[in-house]
């Protein structure tokens, strides 16, 4: 190594050094946007360094210049266009999109780096790790997309399954592997690409059998994916950062895969199996039509309940989001909270589309994040409640979980049924995504407002407001 | 196994090490903005799409390098620019408006 390269490196190591700084300022809110800074900084550090590093080599060639510059210069104004315009309801599309074009990118590292080391000789572990980068890219490079598409509803949310489809996946890991077996033993460029189809075409069958709300696993795993990806591209070119950044990613999608897959008791195995559950959209059913007789009541009544509660726990679930209305129930809260009644809000880890994904939801609707409260946080506090109310979450609040032989027992639950009373905002008696009944609804304490939750959150306010002011 | 795969082997491990103990910490609350922070984070593959540029002599290398640096350049800057809208949106307090 020369004094060049030594402190090129270096440098490199004050931009990872930067990363972890970053992250780990985002450990609370308050000192988050200063972690993403910190994380910004880290990011042109390298990015400078890489600069510095090829005008050094001079090796670069007047078309290579244009390709880099040509290719940055449209990657970050589609980057800046999409940040800036995206909807936050459309945010795991946008992350998903991110993680494929990471993956891809990887991908490509690793097979440009195999055509080069092709002429000078490729050594044995540098085709390990090709292999592992194009094998892991460009599976999160389909998959991602098709996980997006699912999202945006282009492809269909309900687990699309068929004769078949196993079989298709099998012969497809078949060749995937058969070819990376010729590749450890003999360079080959036709090979690598066999690869990196077959990875191809795995990524899509591997994500539509997958349901609609176990997405956001699909996401968790499909960072920790690209994560993985990269830190191999790092192995591939040999350079530090790339190899902390992607270990970095690879944790955090690790991290929140597991999270994500304890919060509704079910395996990574299962999961991925897919299959399971019926997708977003329910098919409607009148009310009362399981045979099992629920308390109906008016906006009025309910708004009585709330206006004379002194601690109201809210518990906004997905279709909240589908309906819009978080800024209703931000409104209403509001309301409340004037007069002197404590409002807080029972997140549980899938209550959107994405790890996270109702706070920030939440956030954008005014909601202080002081409110947001975790499901171990609040779930003590539901005894102390007098009205909990349910808008748009079904599965999540269901007592069935707590008993055995339930498809869904041993998932963990916010503890509604704990409140003095509960009132649940639904526009039908339609199942979840599990497809089940919910005990909850037929509870004695339970009261149905049967309502889109946009409309009955502006019923409720003014009904409030009528009441109390 | 050459002394270089070593040291990057041992870099990786301790690197996924700080990881899981950092990001362990993280609230639930900040999920999101975290995802699309990691998202910018590998987009530091785009040095790696720039290293290659640097061997690329032939129309197949250009291409690659030409996407590789399209897909991480959007990876980071995306990244950050909507983790810093997200972030921005947390707020103690109500504002006042």
């Amino acid at each position: 190594m020369t004094s060049f390269d030594t402190s090129m490196q270096l440098v490199y190591v004050l931009a990872a050094a930067c990363f972890v700084i970053g992250l780990h300022l985002m450990n609370s809110p308050a000192t988050a946007r200063r972690g993403n800074q910190v994380s910004t900084a880290g990011m042109v550090i390298a990015g400078i360094a890489t600069l510095v590093l090829l005008i050094h080599s001079g090796t670069v060639t007047a078309t290579g210049w244009a390709v880099l510059i040509v290719g940055g210069a449209i990657g970050s104004a589609i980057g800046m266009y999409t940040a800036r315009t995206v909807q936050m309801t459309a945010m795991p599309q946008l992350v998903s999109m991110f993680n494929a074009v990471g993956g891809g990118a990887a991908a490509l590292v690793a097979i440009y780096g195999y055509i080069h080391l092709e002429n000078t000789g490729v050594q044995g572990t540098t085709t390990v790790f090709t292999l592992l980068d194009v094998l892991i890219g460009a599976v999160t490079f389909s998959g991602s997309i098709i996980a997006a598409g699912k999202l945006q509803g282009v492809v269909p949310g309900q687990p699309l399954l068929f004769r078949g489809g196993r079989l298709v996946t099998l012969a497809l890991t078949v060749v995937a592997i058969g070819a990376a077996i010729f590749l450890l033993t003999t360079a080959s460029l036709p090979a690598l690409l066999i690869v990196a189809l077959a990875a191809l075409a795995f990524g899509v069958m591997m994500v539509l059998p997958i349901g609609g709300a176990d997405m956001p696993v699909v996401i968790s795993l499909l960072n920790a994916f690209t994560g993985t990806a990269v830190a191999m591209a790092g192995f591939v070119i040999g350079n530090w950062a790339l190899i902390v950044a992607g270990a970095l990613v690879g944790a955090s999608g690790g991290i929140l895969t597991k999270l994500m897959a304890d919060a509704m008791n079910r395996s990574l195995t299962n999961i991925i199996m897919g299959g399971f559950g019926t997708g977003d959209s329910q098919p409607l059913a009148g009310p009362g039509d399981s045979g099992q007789q629920v308390r109906s009541i008016a906006a009025d009544d309910a708004a009585i309940q709330l206006a004379y509660a002194s601690k109201v726990i809210i518990v906004p679930g997905y279709g909240l989001a589908a309906a819009q209305a978080q800024h209703g129930v931000a409104e209403l809260a509001k309301t409340l909270e004037e007069h002197g009644i404590e409002v807080s809000y029972a997140i549980h880890p899938v209550a959107g589309r994405m790890p996270g994904h109702m706070n920030v939801l939440l956030a954008e609707a005014n909601v202080p994040y002081p409110q947001l409260m975790e499901m171990d946080e609040i779930n003590p506090e539901f005894a102390r409640t007098d009205v909990a109310l349910v808008i748009g979450a079904n599965d999540v609040t269901n007592p069935a979980a707590r008993r055995t032989g339930s498809p869904i027992s041993g998932m963990p639950i916010l503890d509604v049924d704990q409140a003095r009373s509960i009132i649940v905002i639904k526009r039908s008696m339609g199942h979840g995504y599990a497809g089940l009944d919910n005990e909850l609804y037929i509870d004695p304490k339970t009261s149905m407002y049967f309502a889109d939750a946009k409309k009955a959150m502006a019923e409720l306010t003014a009904a409030v407001k009528t009441l109390v002011g | 196994m050459s002394t270089a795969l070593v040291t990057d082997l041992t870099i990786f491990v301790l690197a996924l090490l700080v990881g899981i103990e950092v990001i362990g910490k993280v609230p639930a609350t900040l999920h999101t903005p975290l995802m699309s922070a990691t998202n910018s984070i590998h987009g530091i593959v785009l040095a790696g799409a720039m290293l290659i540029g640097v061997t690329s002599h032939s129309i197949a290398g250009y291409i690659l390098a030409f996407v590789a640096a399209v897909f991480a350049s959007a990876n980071v800057v995306g990244g950050y620019v909507v983790t810093g809208r997200m972030l921005k949106m947390f707020r103690r307090r109500e504002v006042q408006k």
